[in-house]
C-alpha cells in the first residue's frame, strides 16, 4: 500500500491541532482581520486592504523604535551570553552545598514578577533614596533615569542583564554538567590548555543549551515590555520607547485598531525572521566547521 | 617505552582510612615489562579502573609510590607521564575533523607543522584512518571513534605506555574481533606497553601476553591465558576464567586421598603430601573440560546423578550432583548423554586443592 493511501494518522494530530488553532492560530487570524479592514464600531468596517500596512511601514516613529529594539537586543545579548557561560564556569562542578546555594542565589531574578523587577528598579535608582542612584551621586556624578536617555538606557541595561543572565548561565551550567568526566580526563592527557579545553570541548557540548538561551533571549528582549514601562514609560522624550511600547500606545492609547493589527504582525514576522536566522547560523556553523 | 613499577600501591577513596576493607586497592606490588601486553581482568568494582588511573595519574594513590624505569612520577600529573589513554565511550573533539584530533596533542607540546602532518598521516595509516582525515570526527562510527582515541596516543612517539579502559564496550560484536586482532597487530608492530582493562575473559585472553586478574582490590594472579587456566592461583581465578567456572568441592584428606562423602578420590603423592600439610578449609577444584563423565562404571569412577544438560552449540555442559554437590562437566556435542546414573573420574592431574581459597602448591607457603 502507498503511504499516501493511508491517512489515519492525521486523526492523531487533531487534538494538538484545535488546541494550537485556538490558542494561537484564532487571535492570529483576528489580529489579520483588524489589519485589513477600518473598524468605525460595532458592525461599522470597510474593508481597506493594505493601506494600514503602508501606514505603519512609513511611520517614522515606528522605524526609530526598531531601531531602538534591534539596538537594546543586540547589546543584551552581547553582554548576556559571554557573561552567563563565564558565571557558568565559575560556578562549583561538584554537586553539594557550596553548588546549591549558587544555584538557588542565581536564579531569584527568575523568581521576580516583572513589573515588580521594575519597581525595584525605580526605587534601587532614586537620586534621593535609592541605593544606586544615591551613591552615585554622592560621588559627585548626576544620575537619574528620569531625565537623561543614556541613564535611563543604563539602568534598563544593568536591570536586564540582573534579571536575566542567571537563565543563561544556569543554562550553560547544565551543559557543561552534562560532559562526562572522561572529556577532561583525555584533554588532560592530551595536554590541552584551560582555552583549548573551553575552546574544543566545553563550547561545543554547550552549543545545543546555548542555542536556546540565545533564541529565549532574543526573543524575550526583542519583545521586553513591562520593564521599561513600569520604570521609564518609555522616557524620557521617546529614548525607551521600544516596539512593544508603541505598539501599546496605538493599539490602547489611540484604539487605532487597524494599524496596531498591522504593526502586530510586522513585529511577529520580524521575530521570526530572527530567530529563523540565528538558527540557520548555528546549525551550518556546525556543519560547515573545519577548523 | 618503559617499564611501570608499581611500588606498594594501596589508594582509598576515603579521607582517612583506617580498615582494610575500605581501601579500593590493597596493596599492589609489582612490575609491568616494557613492551607487554597486558589485561587487567576483574568483575565491576574490583578495582582495575583505580589501578589504570594511578598508572595514568589521573590519580594520586592513597600511598605507595608509581615509576617508570628509574623516575618516580607517583606526584606527576598525566600530561608529565607520556602516557595515553583510550577510554570506554569514544572521546573525541567533535568539532574538529580527524585530522585536527589526531594531530591535537602534538600542537599542544608545540610540535612544529611538517612534523605533525608527517607523523599524523603515519599513525592514519596504522589504524586505516586516512580516508576519513579531513571528515568531521562527529559523524563516524563507534569503532572509527574509538580507533582516532586509540591514535592520539599513539602519534606521541614517547608515549610510555598504552592505557585501555574498557574500549571496546560500545563496539558491534563483529568489529570487535576486528579492532582487537588491530591492536594486536599493532602492538606487535610498534612493541608498545600496552595494559588493558576489561571484565570480558575473552576480550582479555585474545588480547593480551599476560593476564592480570584482580579481585576485591587485590591482584590475585599474573600469568598466562594456560597458566591461568590451568593452575589458578586463587578460587576466584578459577570461577571467573573458563566458562563455566572450575567446580569447586569441599573435601578433607584421609589416607593420602581426598574426602568427599563417602568418595575417596587418589591424588598424586606431592599434592597430598602439601593438603595434609596446608591449614584452613579445604577444597577441590576441577576445570568441566576435565571431568571425565560416562553413562557405563569404569574403573575407579564415582557415581553420581544427572541433573540437566545444556547444549551450547560445539559442546555440551552436564550438571551432575555428586554426594550432594553440583558439578558441571563439559562433553563434546556428540558424545552420549548419560540419562540418570553418571559415573565420574578425576583425573589425577587435573585435580587442584585450595587451602582457604589458595592453590596448595609446591614452594611457596599458602
Amino acid at each position: 500500500m502507498k503511504k499516501w493511501q493511508d491517512n489515519k494518522g492525521w486523526l492523531f494530530i487533531l487534538p494538538v491541532f484545535l488546541i494550537v488553532a485556538f490558542s494561537a492560530i484564532v487571535p492570529l487570524m483576528t489580529v489579520v482581520n483588524y489589519s485589513i479592514q477600518d473598524i468605525f464600531g460595532p458592525g461599522e468596517r470597510v474593508f481597506v486592504g493594505t493601506e494600514w500596512f503602508r501606514e505603519v511601514l512609513t511611520d517614522q516613529r515606528l522605524h526609530e523604535a526598531l531601531w531602538r529594539q534591534l539596538l537594546f537586543s543586540g547589546l543584551v545579548l552581547l553582554i548576556e551570553m559571554p557573561l552567563g557561560i563565564a558565571i557558568a564556569l565559575l560556578m562549583p562542578s561538584k554537586k553539594g552545598f557550596g553548588a546549591s546555594v549558587v544555584l538557588v542565589t542565581l536564579a531569584l531574578p527568575l523568581l521576580i514578577p516583572w513589573n515588580v523587577i521594575g519597581t525595584i528598579w525605580i526605587i534601587f535608582t532614586r537620586p534621593d533614596i535609592g541605593l544606586m542612584g544615591a551613591t552615585i551621586n554622592a560621588l559627585g556624578l548626576t544620575f537619574d533615569h528620569t531625565a537623561s536617555g543614556l541613564h535611563a538606557w543604563i539602568t534598563l541595561m544593568l536591570m536586564e542583564v540582573w534579571h536575566w543572565t542567571p537563565l543563561v548561565a544556569l543554562l550553560a551550567y547544565a551543559g557543561l554538567q552534562s560532559i562526562p568526566p572522561a572529556y577532561y580526563q583525555a584533554a588532560k592527557i592530551d595536554g590541552a590548555s584551560a582555552w583549548s579545553i573551553f575552546r574544543y570541548i566545553q563550547l561545543p557540548k554547550m552549543k545545543g543549551v546555548l542555542t536556546i538561551a540565545l533564541l529565549l533571549r532574543f526573543m524575550d528582549s526583542f519583545l521586553i515590555y513591562a520593564e521599561p514601562f513600569v520604570l521609564t514609560g518609555g522616557g524620557p522624550g521617546n529614548t525607551t520607547t521600544f516596539l512593544s511600547i508603541y505598539l501599546v500606545k496605538i493599539a490602547v492609547g489611540q484604539f487605532d485598531l487597524g494599524p496596531a493589527g498591522a504593526f502586530s504582525i510586522i513585529y511577529f514576522l520580524i521575530v521570526l525572521l530572527f530567530c529563523y536566522l540565528f538558527y540557520q547560523v548555528l546549525q551550518s556553523a556546525e556543519e560547515g566547521e573545519q577548523s | 617505552m618503559a617499564q611501570i613499577f608499581l611500588d606498594e600501591i594501596a589508594h582509598s577513596y576515603l579521607p582517612e582510612t583506617q580498615k582494610e576493607d575500605e581501601y579500593a586497592l590493597k596493596r599492589i606490588h609489582n612490575i609491568w615489562e616494557d613492551g607487554g601486553a597486558y589485561a587487567l581482568l576483574g568483575p565491576s568494582g574490583c578495582g582495575k579502573t583505580t589501578l589504570l588511573n594511578i598508572i595514568s595519574g589521573l590519580l594520586v594513590p592513597s600511598s605507595g609510590r608509581v615509576r617508570f624505569d628509574d623516575t618516580d612520577v607517583t606526584d606527576l600529573p598525566p600530561e608529565k607521564r607520556n602516557i595515553a589513554q583510550v577510554f570506554q565511550f569514544p572521546v573525541l573533539y567533535d568539532t574538529m575533523t580527524v585530522f585536527n584530533n589526531l594531530a591535537f596533542p602534538l600542537r599542544n607540546r608545540g610540535f612544529d607543522k611538517d612534523y605533525i602532518d608527517r607523523r599524523v598521516r603515519e599513525v592514519a595509516q596504522i589504524l586505516e584512518l586516512e580516508p576519513f582525515l579531513n571528515k568531521k570526527a562527529a559523524g563516524l562510527g563507534a569503532d572509527a571513534k574509538q580507533k582516532i582515541s586509540l591514535g592520539r596516543g599513539l602519534v606521541r612517539e614517547d608515549v610510555a605506555a598504552i592505557l585501555f579502559d574498557e574500549p571496546l564496550t560500545v563496539i558491534d560484536p563483529q568489529l570487535k574481533w576486528q579492532l582487537r586482532c588491530k591492536l594486536k597487530e599493532i602492538h606487535e608492530k610498534l612493541k608498545l606497553t600496552l595494559i588493558y582493562v576489561t571484565h570480558d575473559q575473552v576480550e582479555a585472553l585474545t588480547f593480551a601476553d599476560k593476564i592480570v586478574v584482580m579481585y576485591e582490590g587485590w591482584i590475585v594472579q599474573i600469568g598466562t591465558p594456560q597458566e591461568l587456566f590451568e593452575y589458578p592461583n586463587h578460587k576466584f581465578v578459577g570461577y571467573f576464567i573458563g566458562s563455566p567456572g572450575m567446580n569447586f568441592i569441599p573435601c578433607s584428606m584421609e589416607d593420602g586421598k581426598v574426602k568427599i562423602g563417602n568418595s575417596l578420590i587418589p591424588v598424586d603423592e606431592t599434592t597430598a603430601r602439601l593438603a595434609n600439610a596446608a591449614e584452613g578449609k579445604l577444597e577441590l577444584g576441577i576445570r568441566p573440560l576435565y571431568l571425565n563423565i560416562s553413562d557405563t562404571p569404569v574403573d575407579g569412577a564415582f557415581e553420581a546423578r544427572v541433573k540437566g544438560v545444556e547444549d551450547q552449540g560445539s559442546h555440551r555442559i552436564v550438571t551432575v550432583d555428586f554426594e550432594g554437590h553440583p558439578l558441571k562437566a563439559r562433553i563434546a556435542e556428540n558424545d552420549t548423554v548419560p540419562q540418570g546414573k553418571a559415573y565420574l573420574t578425576f583425573p589425577i592431574e587435573w585435580i587442584r586443592l585450595f587451602a582457604d581459597e589458595h592453590l596448595i602448591k609446591e614452594n611457596k607457603e599458602n
